[in-house]
């Protein structure tokens, strides 16, 4: 050895001596799950996005009588509302803005480089939307609860709701982010989120608007959403299928189209 | 058993974006445990051939191996480490989160915090990557290159944008890295780089590898004298006192290059025509052709 000296800090030596290998798939996916919900965790207008507003819009609705939901109590009609909505603020507008900002910094194509291959971020970042989601699902219950709500139905039939719409949202905000520039995906995420908020049955009942225009608001998937949320958890229907449908669709027809045009750089 | 595939074999690669040729029938090899480096100017194709060993693109014609297997087979992605020549990671991920990070996608990976302390980063552990300086942003994505212990890395301008003190640091690493038996490809536009990393070098121009060699053999045996002296001097009446063969030119002003046979000869005959002239050479050295004197010649362009 020429006892040439390292520089500060003490480094230990390091081999580099080539040992290449893969880590086992299921601990790269929790690796990068893990960076995802850190991420998302530490992003403050992502939070505003799937937390503040979800339970300002709970608190501020159920509170003061602003809206007319059309009998029974105001409680029951936002609770299901809010936690659509945080389904879709988590699965389209936050994947969105995080995956367009991604693409555009590289970081797309350098964990391409890596051993975690596509299918695996892929379940990385649904894990994270999943988790995160969990996360708002507590908060909001907690707080509807504490406000009075009295949820009734089948839990299955809510969970489903919320898989098929997480699907259904992840790809259309996967479209998004994979097509447009990532600023474009920003503005356009946002505008989705405002129009969806307000046309959707979130807070407003469907039944406010005019007749002509109610079957094309019924289609969008976070009618569906809100709609199926209500008729389980407000309504105690077992499997509200024509909600379920339209999620279903929504999803497999995005996501179709999404591994058709997604570009990774 | 077969013998065993170079790091990198190239034979007629092309790549067109659009009208415009970008890689245009080059060929190159790369041999294991050794570093090659590609040199060339701004858009000559550097980072097309490298991003098209790496995966990223496809090729429009002619065959491209990384070790022994198409480049975008998924099996080479543990075994091919990538510094890319800018950005890669979440800005607001911070430096020792996205090493951490990287290292859980490998089986054997180095320790992050000694990795980052090898490379200096060591005070800047907890800090975002958009806060990190261009320097070192830089080392950490050479840390993230090597940190899973590849058996081949690409480096796609792994200096640029470097202080001095770091870009030794960098070329400390990479010699370590072939002598642990890497092997390294990396591109620069740096002659000193290539000249002192290199076993061997791909000049390349156009798309095109115009000369290849070990750095010695590219700049031959050939030595040159230089020296500065006022602008304008009458070079052709040195050229009739020197031996046939010699060539002289001035570049640029006040700037002379005296190439042949440089010996003692030839000197005593530059100095002496210099005080006939009454001209004082200041700056007077013998020295071989660099890099830089080889591109021009083959190209007649400056690399930079």
């Amino acid at each position: 050895m020429s006892g040439r000296e390292r520089g500060s800090g003490g480094a230990a030596a390091l081999d580099f001596t080539p040992a290449p290998g893969a880590a086992p798939f299921p601990r790269m996916v929790l690796a990068q799950a893990g960076a995802e919900i850190r991420a998302m965790l530490r992003n403050g207008e992502q939070l505003l996005l799937t937390l503040i507003i979800p339970v300002l819009l709970l608190v501020g609705f159920s509170l003061a009588p602003l809206i007319d939901v059309g009998g029974g109590r105001r409680i029951d009609f936002l609770a299901p509302g809010v936690l659509a909505l945080a389904v879709m603020s988590t699965a389209f507008t936050g994947q969105a803005i995080a995956t367009g900002f991604e693409r555009r910094y590289g970081v797309l194509k350098r964990l391409g480089a890596t051993p975690l291959s596509r299918a695996g971020l892929m379940m990385a970042k649904t894990a994270a939307v999943v988790a995160v989601e969990g996360i708002q699902a507590v908060l909001i219950v907690a707080v509807g609860l504490a406000l009075g709500w009295r949820p009734q139905g089948s839990f299955l039939g809510a969970a489903l709701l919320v898989v098929l719409g997480t699907a259904a949202f992840s790809g259309l905000g996967l479209l998004m982010a994979g097509v447009l520039r990532a600023e474009a995906t920003l503005a356009a995420a946002n505008l989705v989120y405002l129009v969806l908020l307000g046309a959707g049955g979130v807070i407003f009942p469907l039944s406010k608007f005019p007749e002509g225009v109610r079957p094309v608001l019924e289609a969008l998937p976070i009618s569906a959403l809100t709609g199926g949320l209500r008729s389980v958890l407000a309504e105690g229907a077992a499997l509200p299928l024509g909600p379920l449908a339209v999620l279903a669709a929504w999803a497999v027809v995005s996501l179709a189209l999404v591994s058709r045009t997604f570009r990774w750089e | 058993m077969a013998m065993e595939s170079p790091a990198v074999e190239i034979v007629d690669l092309v790549k067109r974006y659009g009208g415009t040729t970008a890689i245009d029938g080059l060929s190159l090899r790369a041999e294991r445990a050794a570093v090659t480096a590609v040199l060339g100017p701004n858009g000559a194709g550097k980072t097309s051939t490298v991003e098209i060993c790496e995966g990223f693109r496809a090729a429009d014609s002619g065959t491209v191996r990384v070790l022994g297997l198409a480049p975008d087979r998924p099996e080479l992605r543990p075994r091919v480490g990538v510094m890319l020549q800018a950005g890669g990671v979440p800005p607001a991920m911070r430096c020792g989160e996205w090493l951490r990070l990287v290292s859980r996608f490998y089986a054997r990976p180095l320790d992050s915090g000694a990795l980052l302390a090898r490379l200096g980063l060591s005070d800047h552990v907890r800090t975002p990557y958009r806060r990190l300086s261009g320097g070192q942003q830089q080392r950490l994505s050479l840390a993230a290159a090597v940190i899973g212990r590849p058996e081949l890395v690409f480096l796609d301008e792994p200096t640029a944008g470097l202080d001095p003190q770091a870009r030794h640091a960098c070329w400390e690493l990479v010699g370590e890295l072939r002598q642990a038996g890497v092997s390294v490809v990396l591109t620069t536009h740096h002659m000193d780089e290539a000249e002192r990393l290199a076993d061997h070098v791909v000049i390349i121009d156009r798309g095109r590898v115009v000369a290849e060699g070990t750095p010695a053999s590219l700049t031959g045996a050939e030595r040159q004298l230089r020296f500065r002296a006022r602008p304008g001097l009458a070079l052709e009446e040195l050229l009739n006192a020197l031996p046939a063969g010699s060539a002289a030119k001035e570049s640029p002003a006040g700037h002379y290059i005296i190439e042949g046979l440089v010996g003692p000869e030839l000197l005593a005959t530059v100095t002496a025509w210099c005080a006939a002239e009454g001209v004082t050479a200041d700056d007077l050295r013998i020295e071989r052709r660099t890099l830089e004197d080889v591109f021009l010649e083959l190209t007649g362009r400056e690399l930079r």
